[in-house]
């Protein structure tokens, strides 16, 4: 066996971390590439070693971090609680460790009530092994995230990560004050497999990684208003929509939530028909639905505030 | 327990509710004399975009008419409907706002207790019985975040093996047991006695204002660490500034 | 799972003042690398939980490999393995090392 073992082996050194590409960071690179230099301090980090209690009767190996970064950190200045998912631990999903972590950080940002926070989700759902612990971290997410919301907090969600954002973590982010998405980000509560195995492929064929993209992608939630900002794959792009959202995200409201009803309803009766999602595109009023998914970034945001303004305060 | 069997239990003085395509919709009669907001899923139908958007329409609407009407929703349902309309229209949305709208009630000031009485799971649960204050259920019902069959395909283990398994711990396996370990069901009631006795007890008990779910699967030993890791991290944060 | 524990002397300490990096994710074929200064000057220690059982020798040869190579005195490594091949576990002690001595991973 070949033992490499020399520094050459290290990748070279990157001295503009803000280009680097959201979907191939691992979770503490974006931590530490969104926020200020040397402004992130964790809570209860890897050095605790508080790992799943549950993983060792499935003979799997833990994290250090059960897959879940918590902490304080800056971003431009702007004082911030930070949470992130290592989508390349047991697909990012949500544990009991896992989720206690951003379940306590929210409920200090409720009652805190001036720190706002960023999430950055990476996540295939509930973890099955601990499924249970999954699904209730899940239900205390959503009820600390909106109470922080009620409490006047903006909480962002920023999606662009390996493992999407799907089940239980499209609930959370559809919580959210304001998301940002990437091309990468699928957000949707069935995956595709799912879709695949319950229904037969002729309703998903989950290999079909078009279909995929243009159901669940980055670029048909922003068309159809499931998330504010559409971010270029690179952790400035990720920045600057924090930096923007934040600073658009209204509090929770029976106003809002009227709102958010109408914006839904209306949805259904615009859409509840197509077939697809270059048909949805299509009755939006793009005149070339078929080159959507290959169009460039900045292309791609002048069409889609064109087609669909951001509902800032319908969420 | 059937539907009518439950309302007839729990609202003896009358009710209005009535069940459409699955959805459950109306007003009992408490024993004071108030009203309580009725809404749900039965005959366990999946949650898709557009029973969610009727759900959370009805919430609202009893928000809408002032005063703290409380609320039970009672659940009976599949999952999240699978299907590419679904997820095309943007479930986790629909599903989110059903959950929002459920919670924001909470805090203007209606009480909103869950009742299960049939199968529910995944994000269904999550957005109807676990988006409510006080969880209630009655034996039978079959709460799961997913059955062993599919966790097998998953995780790659037999139903023997998880089956086992599950005896040793409630952490993932499905069943009311199992949930109400957890912490996710407060209070599983008694069918042989009167619901609208056991509801009236609930709602007049003190309101919590944290959501103990974490407290309570600690003390049934279904979640060991939650509460804890909870807490520490609340405390961090709070020193951090 | 099966763990592992290797200890040894190493002739330098780790340069820099970092008490602790982390790099890698647990993950299949992928490790995580905790590194920690919690050990006199001379000393090192690498602990393994790893999920490819029965590697012990390769994982001393890859161990001793690398402390001749960069003498990690006063450093205990905590790894969780995936079932890493030998040269990402290299790579990633490497990148510890390199990382709590102050260079960018």
């Amino acid at each position: 066996m070949i033992i490499i073992a020399s520094d050459k082996a290290l990748p070279p050194n990157n001295t503009s971390a803000s280009t680097d590409s959201w979907y191939e960071s691992s979770a503490r690179q974006r931590v530490e590439n969104l926020l200020d230099a040397n402004s992130f301090n964790e809570f209860i980090g890897p050095e605790l070693r508080e790992t799943s209690p549950h993983l060792p009767l499935f003979d799997l190996p833990e994290q250090f971090d059960d897959g879940m970064i918590v902490g304080y950190g800056r971003l431009d200045g702007i004082p911030v609680l930070v949470a992130a998912q290592e989508g390349r631990f047991m697909g990012g999903a949500f544990g009991e460790i896992h989720g206690a972590k951003l379940t306590g950080l929210l409920r200090a940002a409720r009652d805190i009530a001036w720190l706002p926070v960023l999430i950055l989700f990476d996540t295939g759902g509930v973890r099955l092994q601990e499924a249970n612990a999954g699904e209730l971290a899940i239900a205390e997410i959503m009820r600390a995230l909106i109470e922080a919301r009620f409490a006047g907090i903006p909480v962002v969600g920023l999606v662009g990560g390996r493992a999407g954002c799907y089940g239980g973590g499209g609930l959370i982010a559809g919580c959210c004050s304001a998301l940002a998405v990437s091309e990468q980000g699928r957000i949707s509560v069935s995956g595709p497999e799912v879709i695949e195995t319950n229904r037969g492929l002729e309703e998903f064929d989950s290999k079909d990684r078009a279909l995929v993209w243009r159901t669940m992608g980055g670029k048909h939630r922003r068309l159809i208003g499931g998330a504010e900002v559409f971010a270029d794959d690179t952790v400035a792009s990720f920045r600057d929509a924090a930096r923007f959202l934040i600073k658009h995200a209204p509090s929770m409201s029976l106003e809002m939530l009227e709102a958010e009803q109408f914006r839904l309803t209306q949805r259904i009766e615009q859409f509840g028909t197509c077939a697809d999602a270059a048909d949805i595109w299509r009755s939006l009023g793009a005149t070339k639905p078929q080159s959507i998914p290959a169009l460039p970034h900045p292309d791609f945001v002048a069409l889609a505030n064109d087609l669909q303004e951001p509902h800032y305060v319908a969420r | 327990m059937l539907l009518d069997k439950i309302l007839e239990s729990l609202f003896p003085s009358g009710h209005t509710v009535l069940v459409a395509c699955g959805l459950i919709f109306g007003r009992g009669a408490l024993a004071d004399g108030d009203s309580i907001a009725v809404i749900g899923v039965d005959g366990r139908i999946p949650i898709g975009v557009d029973e969610a958007a009727l759900l959370s329409g009805h919430v609202l609407d009893v928000i809408k008419s002032g005063g703290n009407e409380p609320i039970l929703i009672l659940i009976d349902s599949d999952s999240q409907r699978m299907s590419k309309r679904d997820e095309l229209l943007g479930l986790n949305e629909f599903l989110a706002h059903l959950a929002k709208c459920l919670i924001l009630a909470n805090k203007l000031g209606h009480r909103t207790i869950g009742l299960l009485y049939g199968h529910t799971a995944a994000g269904a649960f999550i957005a109807t019985a676990l988006a409510t204050q006080t969880l209630l259920a009655l034996p039978g019902a079959e709460p799961a975040v997913m059955d062993l069959p599919s966790m097998s395909r998953v995780t790659k283990l037999s139903i023997e093996v998880l089956q086992e398994k599950a005896k040793s711990t409630p952490v993932f396996a499905p069943g009311l047991d199992n949930l109400a370990q957890t912490g996710a069901v407060a209070i599983t009631l008694d069918p042989d006695r009167s619901l609208a006795h056991q509801l009236t007890s609930v709602l007049s008990q003190p309101v919590e204002r944290e959501d103990s779910r974490d407290k309570l699967g600690k003390e049934r030993n279904g979640r060991p660490k939650a509460a804890d890791i909870a807490k520490r991290v609340y405390e961090l944060a709070r020193a951090s500034v | 799972m099966e763990t592992l524990n290797y200890r040894a002397n190493a002739p330098q300490r780790a340069k820099g003042s970092k008490r602790q990096v982390i790099v890698g994710v647990v993950a299949s074929g992928n490790l995580e690398v905790l590194a920690e200064r919690v050990l006199p000057d001379s000393e090192c220690e690498v602990d393994i939980r790893t999920a490819a059982e029965g590697f012990g020798e390769v994982w001393q040869a890859v161990v001793a490999d690398f402390v001749e190579r960069r003498s990690p005195g006063g450093l205990k490594f905590s790894i969780n393995d995936g079932g890493a091949r030998p040269d990402t576990v290299a790579l990633r002690l490497a990148q510890a090392v390199s990382a709590i001595e102050g260079e960018r991973t």
